[in-house]
């Protein structure tokens, strides 16, 4: 049952195999067991999560049931949730309890589906390992000794380990895709203001958005169906028909049924600094795609080299202004002593954020400061049109573009933490993606072997155009049903160094 | 040497909105504290701004009104700076693509001393939109400082003007006229001390016959037109003392104590905020096409100067009255009410399509009419108000009262005399002309019939007078008039005696 999908599950609770009670229980039993070892969720109230699950299972009774009802998901802790503990990672925040719902929240509310908890995430989502969250990091389920890629490292393992039926995270520049690729899980980032970001704590108010992590395409289509649309309340919320996101999932008794479609290869994606192993995996998997009836073309994104600088200048600039907020004044963190208001921001902001956070804050500030500003803001969001630009021109000449969606596997912990740039590179062959605005997917696409002797998975990135999330999803849906990455889970009880300590 | 003070203004101009800037929240004065402060106004972690439309129609009003570009395209902005009443961590401003581009505002600067009044063109730069911060209340609780937020993210209109100004009474003409602007197109309650109206003063010095401007303070926050004056003329002296003994003028921010009517810096130049401004990722840009242009324009009142150059065409009013009835627009609302009911009866709506060929079709008698609207509304009406400190949109006697007086007195029922005493009764709450005129006996004997009686007798009473004006003295008539006045206790009309005590003399 923890492996089954989105859809077999609501097919199971609407025809009272399961009450939604009981598929509550079994999750958190499983975090129960695992949660401790693995880190993922940093807030639970089973008080509240039994609340919804009930609620669920009356809508069920009263045949009010649409599709998600009675499913439990994880939250990424950067949603405002009323009621629950909303820290997006940061000790500025440890405190603060939400007294509102972000439009996320709402949406799955709405259809009663069953909120499982909050997990955990790298420091206002300014990582790419989970290790800048103040609760901690999270060990990728399948080998603890490494990350499970970041920002949104807490749903991505919640969903990899079977700790919840799926979970949402947000991607800023590759928050969802490499944590999905590092997790063997499939992810999706959608057209930026496909999905309303109120109540999501802002880190680049013009790259974030938010998204489903699942096990399949066809579950993340069920979740966009409930995440998507128009909200006024987000001024950057696109107004446009509602969509059903499922509607190209079709199973076809053709042998090729993805004849027509043309998938751009950009070399700038297959160039140095990709693991070779990685590579393999990725051609294999276009190589399925050739047998599904697709063509291949080779494209080039020129401006790729340009998406890291970039986005270290324009994501900082937003987030050390976005971040000006928490002050210590209202809400958050306050420090005990201070002598005059300009000791307690101090004391406070030193105290309540992160290295990373800081080290951001000051880029921001730097790049915004006066006489700096056109050479680095002004730049940055030339170059952006321009990224934005080479895939415009890209997307004349194909369908989908694919590529990997991180350099290597997981890495082992602790490995990147002193090398910033390093980590950087993690969202290599993401990043352009947010800057350009388009949506991207991670689809598990093999696995690796890593030294240690255990399995890693691999994702292929899958670039659409502009609200193409619909075909994207059949794209990733059709390799699916060929193939079973999807579906492999690991082993959690397989001896493990830090499983032997944590959990037998 | 001779100085010449050089002014600029930046307004900031609280729009009538009925929610904030960027959020649902209400902007209603006077709430306990923080009793308006949505998640948005206190900041919360993960809320979003959404723009209040009806300020952006504010916004275009004002512009229009000013005839100024209208920018199709302007853009917010963040201005970052750190400070308890501002949650954000930052205002939401527009700096560099303003809603409101160049613009001009004529001014009247009246009467001071020998000078003469006279007319001037301001220039303004530009007008944008922003959000206002909170509240800081030290003292309440001991020992801390509190917050209020509940004016955080109020809608205001910076207007900022060129540097045109050359003296405190230039400075405060344009404060006036623009207070009474935006008041007139209905886009601030123009209440000063509630802060609804606020000026930035900017003052700088230079010998007279120079070109270059000198280096400038800014006076901040000033909420009273006396307050302007005092600042200006406090700041400009001791900028000219400060020169002529030799110093040098540091760009500052400073500050006018009302208390002891000086003014004195803030911070200086060096100590100044790197704003950081950046263009707000959480906003779209702001788009402004042509047709809801035309339909903002089409929704304007007409303007102050529009109107006044219509009383002097269609009315025949001096420049004088017509500059007075359209000095406020509670004082153009009160006239133009009353003379709807001269003219209408109260019937229908008095616009400015109709006006002229309501007065076509009255010819000169109603001008006499509208004459004398202008010479009670400004004379007897004002007075009465000034003396007990009333605004015109409260007086105790409405126009439709005053409007039927004033009828009474055209067609030569009351005398100017009696219907000052009508006016009392109704300041003291009496409701009905004609019943207080019935009341009090006020009516004037214009009956020439009643009147020939009363003439016939005082003849008969007076043959020597009457053989003394037949004689020629003329002296001799003007005492039968009084006798015949005194005759009817006071309530013939003078003109009319005049009239047929001549006729019957000269039979």
């Amino acid at each position: 049952m923890i492996n089954s999908s989105l859809k077999q599950l609501g097919e199971m609770l609407q025809a009272k195999k399961i009450s939604s009670v009981e598929l509550t229980q079994t999750f958190l039993s499983r975090i129960t067991e695992y949660n401790p070892s693995i880190n993922a969720y940093i807030a639970l109230d089973a008080s509240k999560t039994f609340t919804q699950a009930k609620a669920a299972d009356v809508l069920i009774a009263n045949n009010q049931a649409s599709p998600l009802t009675g499913i439990p998901f994880a939250q990424k802790d950067i949603f405002c949730a009323k009621g629950w503990k909303t820290t997006c990672g940061s000790k500025m925040l440890a405190n603060f309890i939400a007294p509102y719902d972000a439009h996320v929240i709402t949406q799955f509310d709405n259809v009663g589906a069953v909120n499982l908890g909050k997990t955990n995430m790298d420091e206002f989502a300014m990582g790419s390992s989970n290790e800048t969250s103040y609760f901690g990091g999270v060990k990728n389920p399948w080998d603890f000794d490494r990350v499970p890629g970041g920002s949104s490292g807490g749903s991505a393992a919640a969903v990899a380990a079977r700790l919840c039926a799926a979970a949402t995270g947000t991607d800023t520049g590759g928050s969802i895709r490499q944590p999905a690729s590092l997790c063997g899980f499939t992810g999706l980032k959608p057209t930026y203001g496909v999905v309303s970001r109120y109540g999501m704590i802002a880190f680049a108010s013009s790259l974030d958005q938010a998204g489903p992590m699942a096990k399949s395409a066809e579950d993340c289509a069920l979740m966009m169906n409930v995440m998507a649309g128009f909200d006024e309340r987000d001024s950057t919320s696109l107004m446009r028909d509602k969509e059903d996101y499922t509607r190209y999932l079709i199973k076809s008794s053709e042998s090729t049924p993805l004849a027509g479609l043309k998938i751009g290869l950009p070399k700038e994606f297959f160039a140095e600094g990709l693991d070779a192993n990685v590579a393999k995996i990725v051609e294999t998997a276009i190589a399925e795609y050739k047998k599904l009836g697709a063509e291949v073309v080779d494209i080039s994104l020129p401006n790729t080299g340009l998406s890291i600088p970039v986005y270290y200048v324009l994501a900082p600039a937003e987030a050390s202004s976005n971040l000006s907020r928490y002050d210590g004044v209202r809400y958050g963190h306050r420090t005990e002593s201070y002598t005059d208001l300009m000791d307690m921001y101090c004391k406070s902001r030193a105290e309540g954020f992160g290295a990373e956070v800081k080290r951001r804050i000051l880029i921001g500030t730097y790049v915004l400061s006066a006489g700096y500003y056109d050479a680095y803001y002004l730049k940055a969001q030339q170059i952006r049109r321009l990224i934005a630009q080479d895939f415009t021109e890209a997307f004349k000449k194909c369908d989908v573009i694919m590529g990997p969606a991180a350099p290597s596997t997981a890495f082992k912990a602790g490995e990147k933490v002193e090398d910033p740039v390093a980590m950087y590179l993690q969202d290599i062959y993401t990043i352009s993606t947010n800057l350009a605005g388009l949506p991207g997917m991670s689809v598990p696409a093999g696995f690796l072997d890593s030294t240690g002797g255990k399995k890693l998975p691999v994702g292929l990135q899958i670039i659409g155009n502009y609200f193409d999330e619909a075909r994207m999803l059949n794209v990733a849906h059709q390799y699916q049903l060929v193939t079973d990455w999807h579906i492999r889970m690991p082993n959690l009880d397989m001896p493990n160094s830090v499983k032997q300590e944590g959990l037998n | 040497m001779e100085w010449e003070v050089v002014i600029g203004l930046e307004t900031h101009t609280q729009l009538k909105t009925n929610t904030k800037q960027f959020s649902g929240a209400s902007t209603i004065y006077g709430a306990e504290p923080n009793t308006q402060a949505c998640e948005v106004s206190i900041a919360l972690p993960g809320v979003l701004p959404v723009l209040n439309a009806e300020a952006v129609k504010c916004a275009v009003k004002f512009g229009l009104s000013i005839d100024a570009e209208i920018a199709p395209r302007s853009v917010f902005s963040r201005k970052n700076y750190f400070y308890p009443d501002l949650p954000k961590g930052y205002q939401i401003s527009q700096f560099e693509l303003p809603v409101v581009g160049k613009g001009k505002i004529t001014i009247q600067v009246p009467a001071v001393g020998k000078n003469l009044p006279y007319e001037k063109v301001i220039n303004i730069t530009r007008a944008h939109l922003e959000e206002d911060a909170g509240k800081s209340v030290h003292g309440a609780v001991e020992g801390m400082s509190g917050i209020d937020l509940n004016r955080t993210g109020t809608p205001l209109l910076e207007i900022v003007t060129e540097p045109d100004m050359r003296s405190a009474d230039e400075a405060v003409a344009y404060a006036k006229k623009l207070h009474e602007l935006v008041q007139w197109i209905g886009i601030c309650d123009g209440n000063m001390q509630e802060g609804s109206f606020r000026c930035d003063v900017n003052v700088s010095v230079r010998p007279k016959g120079t070109d270059k401007l000198g280096t400038r303070r800014e006076i901040k926050n000033l909420n009273s037109f006396k307050f302007i004056q005092q600042a200006i003329e406090f700041e400009t002296r001791w900028q000219i003392e400060r020169l002529e003994d030799g110093g040098k003028i540091q760009q500052a921010t400073i500050l006018f104590n009302s208390d002891i009517g000086e003014t004195k810096a803030m911070r200086s130049k060096e100590e100044a905020n790197d704003y950081r401004y950046f263009p707000d990722p959480d906003l779209l840009p702001l788009e402004i096409t042509e047709a809801y242009k035309a339909k903002i324009r089409a929704s304007l009142p007409e303007l102050p100067e529009a109107m006044k150059a219509r009383f002097e065409r269609d009315f025949a009013l001096s420049n004088d009255d017509a500059s007075f009835l359209t000095s406020s627009k509670q004082i153009a609302d009160y006239f133009n009410e009353t003379v709807k009911y001269i003219l209408l009866g109260g019937i229908g709506t008095l616009t400015s399509e109709n006006i002229p060929s309501a007065l076509a079709h009255a010819g000169q008698q109603v001008n006499e009419k509208i004459k004398i609207v202008a010479n009670w509304i400004k004379g007897t009406l004002s007075a009465k108000l000034n003396s007990e400190d009333l605004t015109i949109d409260i007086s105790p006697v409405t126009p439709t009262q005053l409007a039927t007086l004033l009828k009474r007195v055209a067609d030569n029922t009351i005398s100017n005399n009696a219907a000052k005493q009508v006016l009392d009764a109704l300041w003291l709450g009496e409701a009905d002309v004609d019943a207080i005129i019935a009341t009090k006996g006020l009516k004037q004997e214009s009956d020439s019939g009643a009147l020939g009686v009363i003439i016939d007798e005082v003849l008969a009473a007076n043959p020597t007078m009457v053989e003394e004006f037949k004689a020629g003295k003329e002296k001799a008539f003007n005492a039968l008039v009084g006798q015949a006045m005194k005759a009817s206790k006071g309530k013939a009309n003078p003109t009319q005696v005049n009239e047929v005590l001549k006729k019957k003399l000269t039979a």
